[in-house]
């Protein structure tokens, strides 16, 4: 783990010092500005147009910085660091191709609504706009992938623009701001003076919902036979996982959780039917189905949970509360809107509720599907079974690690198998499901979480994608343990070639992967590979035990698939069962 | 599809006619007209957009604009009652033969000859896109060399805001 600079003094005397006005050059500012935002960890990557910035970090203690081998790399690491914290992630990049890097980790934040705060290096002023060396209008490249942006032409609006963009970037529906600074912003002085207030004319997040919206709410509750709550990361992301806890068991009513609000409700709990959707559990899609009254909270009725929409929760009243009004009606007409911040909402909601409709045989019959038709996988003593392996670190983590996951079968079995209790432990990427994601946000929530256990999950094809970021674990010692599910091959793609493209299996071969221990090793990573259950169990212990970063390659079955499924085109409750049918 | 005219108020900023018009094609709600000029106030501008779609359409136009930092205001004018203008410039042949009757026509419509060319005249008409559109039908079997017009602007009747 990256020590404790000697040099961090206590934060009273650090935000003194650097509060104070001076002349200074806009790279200092933004230096300044980031401590005074909070900000104690940087994913980034040098360059020219960012030379002064990185000059005025020479020697600067303020913040860790953390060079990537890749923007990319950096990018994601700063979302998982959000993602883990709850606070703003923050990277910086060069112009031209070290922006456009970015991109895809841009895209990735703004679908899953991850504040970030993306600086990069632009061209200087008078250059822009002339196709100069390693320019690129990455303002204009991103306008479709950030809640907003600022290309800085005066070191004057610095400090506002810095301490504007952590303000919309971490609050309302949160996502990815980014600010490009050119090279002669960045060298230019002027009076620093911090700016602790935010006047944004045109941004004004809805927090408190509409009191009669939730008279509605509650009276639906009240009417209800069969309600179901749809729990998305609109929970996490609110910090209102609590109230969520309070308000099903209050009222007894069943919670199916989407992929990004896994762990905003505890797994364990009587009352959690799993996840719906594509692979969805059985429970939570039948009763999804069968419901009368749908409680959407923070979720955004995503394809991948509804599916055929023409048919989806066919009997059910809506109920949407969301932070984002335009999320409300936008794919699933909506009966009750609110608008508001989900722990909020729920405060306000739990004074009040309860629910008097036949509780008990409703509960019963969801109790019922979650007994008959669990997630099952048929195990083998012969070969290793990715769903088994994803079990077997559940158990010897005690399902207390913070996880990340790449995309594909392997992010899908960890949604399934390892059982979430606590939020802000399951970083993915839901929306974009960018392969290469899993390993570099494992990187950012370690250095949110020192003190805990980072567990990234990853498939053979997508820890290809940032692999070299072990470099950075190896040289600062940040010790994310790395689970590779090798079934040698991109096995959701395999999945769907088998199910759907009849067998006609089309560029699926990873062979020619490298040796992913000999890969660990030669970054100074410790490597373990297991073929079979023994091997396996005892190769995570050891790696868990190793006190620095680690790999272990478990190498699976190649032909396993992900079940239940719901091919495209199909109502979610019409389900492939697949090994457990 | 129900045509709707919208007003929309925005910061007077670098990229935000790209932001508003970026969110009308990337989500396929289509535009048939957008002005732009300043507003009663310093510092902010005002589109007026002419787009066509249902009511759910619209409502998803509006609530995706608010989430445009740079905008401030998002009015729907053709909910109420309006004054939609536009203006056009059309270069119509104009030989000698013809002059007095096209001047008929223009005279008919309370618009302008604002140029004369020696085989042209240039018309200026100002009203609604109906009025423009039957300008334009009356002024084609002269023959139309160029037509300019400038989309609609709009505001809300009497006290209305």
């Amino acid at each position: 783990m990256v020590a404790q600079s000697a040099t961090l003094r206590s934060k009273e005397e650090i935000m003194e010092r650097l509060s104070k006005p001076e002349v200074i050059t806009g790279s200092e500012i933004l230096l300044r500005s980031l401590v005074l935002e909070g900000v104690d960890c940087v994913f980034g990557y040098p360059g020219g147009a960012v030379l002064f910035i990185y000059d005025a970090m020479h020697g600067f203690s303020d913040f860790h910085h953390l060079l990537t081998r890749h923007e990319q790399g950096a990018i994601h690491a700063a979302d998982g660091y959000a993602r883990a914290s709850g606070k703003v992630g923050v990277c910086i990049a060069t112009s031209g191709p070290g922006a456009t890097n970015l991109v895809t980790g841009i895209a990735t934040a703004y679908m899953d609504s991850v504040p970030l705060v993306v600086i990069t290096g632009n061209v200087a002023t008078n250059f822009i706009g002339t196709d100069a060396f390693q320019e690129a209008d990455i303002t204009g490249i991103t306008m479709p992938i950030t809640k907003h942006s600022y290309l800085v032409r005066d070191v004057a609006d610095l400090p506002r623009i810095i301490h504007e963009a952590f303000y919309i970037a971490n609050t309302g529906r949160k996502g990815p701001v980014l600010i490009d600074i050119p090279k002669d912003v960045s060298a230019k002085t002027t009076l620093f003076q911090p700016v602790n207030e935010v006047n944004i004319r045109g941004y004004h997040p809805t927090v408190s919902p509409n009191k009669l919206q939730v008279d509605k709410m509650l009276k639906a509750i009240q009417e209800a036979e069969r309600p179901v709550v749809l729990a998305g990361g609109g929970v996490v992301y609110s910090g209102g996982h609590e109230e969520l806890y309070e308000f099903i068991t209050k009222t007894g009513i069943p919670v199916t959780t989407t992929l990004l609000g896994l762990g905003a409700f505890p797994s364990g709990n009587d009352l959690w039917m799993g996840m719906p959707g594509m692979h969805g559990t059985y429970a939570s899609n039948k009763a999804i189905q069968g419901a009368d009254l749908l409680i959407n909270i923070g979720a955004r009725f995503d394809d991948r949970v509804t599916m055929k929409l023409d048919g989806f929760a066919p009997h059910a009243k809506i109920v949407h509360i969301d932070i984002d009004p335009a999320e409300i009606g936008k794919n699933v007409p909506t009966d009750i809107p609110i608008v508001g911040d989900i722990k909020t909402v729920l405060q306000l909601v739990n004074q009040d509720v309860q629910w008097a409709g036949k509780a008990d045989a409703w509960r019963a019959q969801t109790a019922e599907w979650k007994q008959d038709k669990p997630l099952k996988y048929i195990d083998s003593d012969v070969e290793l079974k990715p769903q088994w392996v994803i079990e077997m670190i559940h158990d010897e983590t005690k399902g207390e690690a913070i996880v990340t996951t790449d995309v594909g079968q392997h992010q899908m079995w960890a949604a399934q198998y390892y059982r979430f209790n606590q939020p802000r432990s399951w970083i993915t990427s839901g929306g974009l499901g960018t392969m290469g994601f899993g390993f570099p946000s494992a990187i950012g929530a370690q250095m949110a979480h020192p003190e805990r256990l980072v567990v990234s999950i990853n498939g053979d094809g997508g820890m290809q994608m940032c692999a070299q970021e072990l470099a950075i674990c190896a040289i600062n010692n940040i010790p994310v343990k790395v689970a590779i599910i090798n079934n040698q091959v991109l096995g959701m793609v395999r999945q769907w070639q088998e199910i759907i493209y009849d067998n006609r299996y089309s560029h699926i071969d990873l062979a020619g992967s490298p040796d992913f221990v000999k890969l660990a090793e030669a970054y100074g990573v410790k490597g373990f590979r297991a073929t079979n259950k023994e091997e396996a169990r005892a190769a995570w212990i050891e790696a868990m035990n190793h006190p620095g970063p680690a790999v272990v390659e478990f190498v699976v079955r190649k032909g396993e698939n992900v079940y239940p499924m719901v091919t495209q085109g199909s109502t979610i409750d019409d389900m492939l069962m697949g090994d457990s049918e | 599809m129900k045509k709707h005219t919208i007003s929309v108020l925005v910061n007077d900023q670098p990229g935000v006619l790209q932001r508003v018009s970026g969110l009308f094609g990337r989500r396929g709600f289509n535009i048939e007209s957008i002005t732009v000029g300043t507003s009663e106030e310093a510092g902010l501008s005002r589109m007026v957009i002419v787009t066509s779609g249902d009511d759910k359409t619209l409502e998803q136009v509006t609530k995706q604009l608010y989430k445009i930092i740079d905008v401030i205001k998002v009015v729907d004018l053709s909910s109420n009652p309006m004054v939609g203008r536009e203006l056009a410039l059309i270069k119509v042949n104009a030989e000698p033969a013809s002059r007095p009757e096209i001047l008929g026509v223009v005279e008919t419509f309370r618009a302008a000859v604002v140029d004369i060319g020696t085989h042209s005249l240039m018309v200026q008409v100002v009203g609604d896109s109906e009025k423009i559109d039957a300008m334009t039908e009356l002024l084609k079997p002269y023959g139309i060399r160029e037509l300019s017009r400038t989309g609609v602007t709009a505001m809300v009747r009497g006290n209305a805001r």
